[in-house]
């Protein structure tokens, strides 16, 4: 067989369709509409059997805590009667310590149901530890494929722990340079091992963490005898924030806003050699965020089960010394010490929470594990030995991969607002670029995928001359 | 001498620069894409030889023996002084000037 770079993407479907067992056709009509419910009905679990799969392997049902002296830091820089109470989901006490577990939980259980013998997933991030210690939990064999160093073998220090935590889950773990030929690599092995695609973006890996948005609406009932007023969610791909919004929407007929906090890494490029060791967060950052929420199918499967633009109405980003501010005062100020980049979501909240009443509910939805390499001590002095300067000042003058700026008051915290309208307007030129013509369902399709209206995605559609058939 | 059955790791070329995919940029172009894969040494070896390991899910790669018994020597890095200073900001701003000092 011909295994070189083009031969083996031109096999791409034929790869994907036998390695995760769904034929994404069935559910593809007209010229731009696919049928995202009847995707995510995929497998027919019920959040009910998703909740008893989890409860079996190790997973969900973690802690809500209320991180009482944050939101009192929040509040001596608030006007008089704000600063929410803000609540965090200890997601680092899954089993392989992230959020990460809810998705690997499905997609092992649905690749132990469809018999196969092991599966594979390419992730630099916390999904690998958790693929892993489910596989190990189920019996499969377990290939993480990670891009890791760059071409001179330096690695970024948190990926090199979460190979250490793959490793220790019993994975074979292949690392990689830097660069998007990742996908072959992860392509060839499918192929040659036959194993299940446990990808993030998978109707499983979704659905996984729908129970995470209901556990928050029961948790914080509970706690609190309310709803939630605000959950933020670190955005990268966008599967903890669809999940998470499908769990609370199939809980709640209350309307809770939804946010997306991503790190800001804006200049580095993903697939630099040079740029990769630069950045002080490999995930939860803007680098995959907005790729990711305005063309969402750029995953390693055909159609996304990750659509945040659907679910999303704010979307926010701090800054690395704001990330890492935070990580350190959740650790002096709750006693809880956890991984920066799951905190990013907690440092948008500690500002956000500013604009809300006193007695308003805000949570953030996960905290990460925290080890050697995985840690702000860890990345700051890295990015240090890399020459980025580290210094306080006011956050929004720090240049990622040149500087990490750490507030030099807590009033400079600040979660800036990314302005969604032209996202959404993003998202629809990606989708214009495939066709010339529209049908009704393609516009419905589009409104939904949007979070917007027949007349928003029709005005749009007019400026690239898209025709719409059947328009009544 | 590297004894047959040692836990190695081996380091391949993947892609050579003119393989890789188009639009990469500049600085990754002119690289190649490498790979680090562990496993158990098939044949007694040196370190720079060219070897096969078998990994834990059974697969066989080859590649450049680079190291016998690959270790985790990642750490919390250097002791970074400006997190103690965040602890004295967010301390004292809570609890009064005891923390300051």
């Amino acid at each position: 067989m011909d295994n070189s770079y083009l031969s083996v993407m031109s096999r791409k479907n034929q790869i994907m369709q036998k390695s995760v067992g769904i034929n994404y056709d069935q559910y593809e009509s007209d010229y731009l509409n696919f049928d995202y419910e009847a995707m995510l009905s995929e497998g027919n679990f019920t959040i009910e059997e998703i909740r008893k799969i989890q409860n079996d392997f190790g997973v969900g049902n973690t802690p809500l805590k209320e991180c009482k002296n944050i939101a009192a830091l929040a509040r001596k820089v608030s006007k008089p009667g704000y600063g929410a109470r803000i609540f965090i989901k200890d997601e680092a006490l899954n089993d392989s310590g992230s959020f990460k577990a809810r998705r690997a939980s499905i997609s092992c259980y649905q690749a132990k149901k469809l018999g196969f013998k092991g599966v594979i997933a390419a992730t630099s991030g916390n999904y690998g530890a958790a693929v892993a210690s489910q596989a190990a939990k189920h019996g499969l064999k377990c290939i993480i494929v990670q891009e890791c160093y760059d071409s001179f073998g330096i690695g970024q220090p948190e990926i090199i722990e979460k190979a250490r935590a793959c490793e220790a889950y019993g994975a074979e773990v292949v690392q990689l340079s830097v660069g998007p030929e990742l996908f072959y690599k992860f392509l060839l092995l499918l192929e040659e091992t036959g194993y299940f695609n446990a990808s993030l973006y998978t109707p499983y890996g979704i659905m996984g963490i729908e129970s995470l948005g209901q556990e928050i609406i029961e948790d914080c009932k509970i706690k609190t005898g309310k709803l939630p007023d605000m959950v933020v969610c670190t955005n990268a791909g966008g599967g903890n924030l669809t999940g998470t919004a499908r769990g609370i929407i199939k809980s709640t007929d209350k309307k809770i806003e939804i946010v997306g906090s991503s790190v800001n890494l804006y200049g580095l490029h993903m697939a630099d050699d040079n740029d990769f060791n630069k950045k002080s967060f490999t995930t939860g950052h803007t680098g995959f965020g907005l790729p990711f929420i305005i063309n969402p199918d750029r995953s390693d499967v055909p159609r996304s089960a990750a659509r945040a633009l659907r679910y999303i109405d704010r979307y926010v980003t701090v800054n690395q010394g704001e990330v890492f501010f935070i990580t350190e005062a959740l650790s002096v100020l709750e006693g809880i010490e956890r991984g920066p980049a799951g905190n990013t979501s907690l440092a948008a909240a500690f500002c956000l929470a500013q604009e809300l009443k006193e007695d308003q509910i805000i949570i953030v939805q996960e905290t990460e594990y925290t080890s050697a390499g995985k840690h702000h001590q860890a990345q700051l002095s890295f990015a240090r030995e890399n020459g980025i300067c580290i210094y306080f000042g006011d956050p929004s003058d720090e240049i990622p991969g040149k500087s990490i700026v750490f507030p030099k008051s807590v009033d400079l915290i600040k979660a800036k607002d990314l302005d969604l309208v032209s996202i959404r307007k993003k998202y629809l030129q990606n989708q214009f670029s495939k066709t010339k013509v529209l049908s009704n369902k393609d516009l419905i399709f589009l409104a939904e995928e949007t979070n917007t209206d027949i007349n928003f995605v029709t005005e749009e559609a007019k400026k690239y001359d898209i025709k719409v058939e059947d328009a009544k | 001498m590297i004894k047959k059955n040692s836990w190695v790791q081996i380091k391949k070329v993947i892609l050579n620069p003119e393989e890789r995919a188009h639009n990469l940029p500049e600085a990754t172009k002119k690289v190649p894409l490498l790979m680090w894969v562990k496993g158990y040494l098939l044949e007694d070896a040196n370190i720079k030889d060219i070897v096969t390991v078998k990994t834990v899910t059974g697969r066989f790669e080859s590649g450049e023996l680079i190291e016998v018994n690959p270790a985790y020597l990642h750490t919390y890095g250097k002791f970074i002084p400006e997190i103690q200073l965040v602890d004295k900001m967010v301390k004292s701003a809570l609890f009064g000037d005891d923390y300051n000092g």
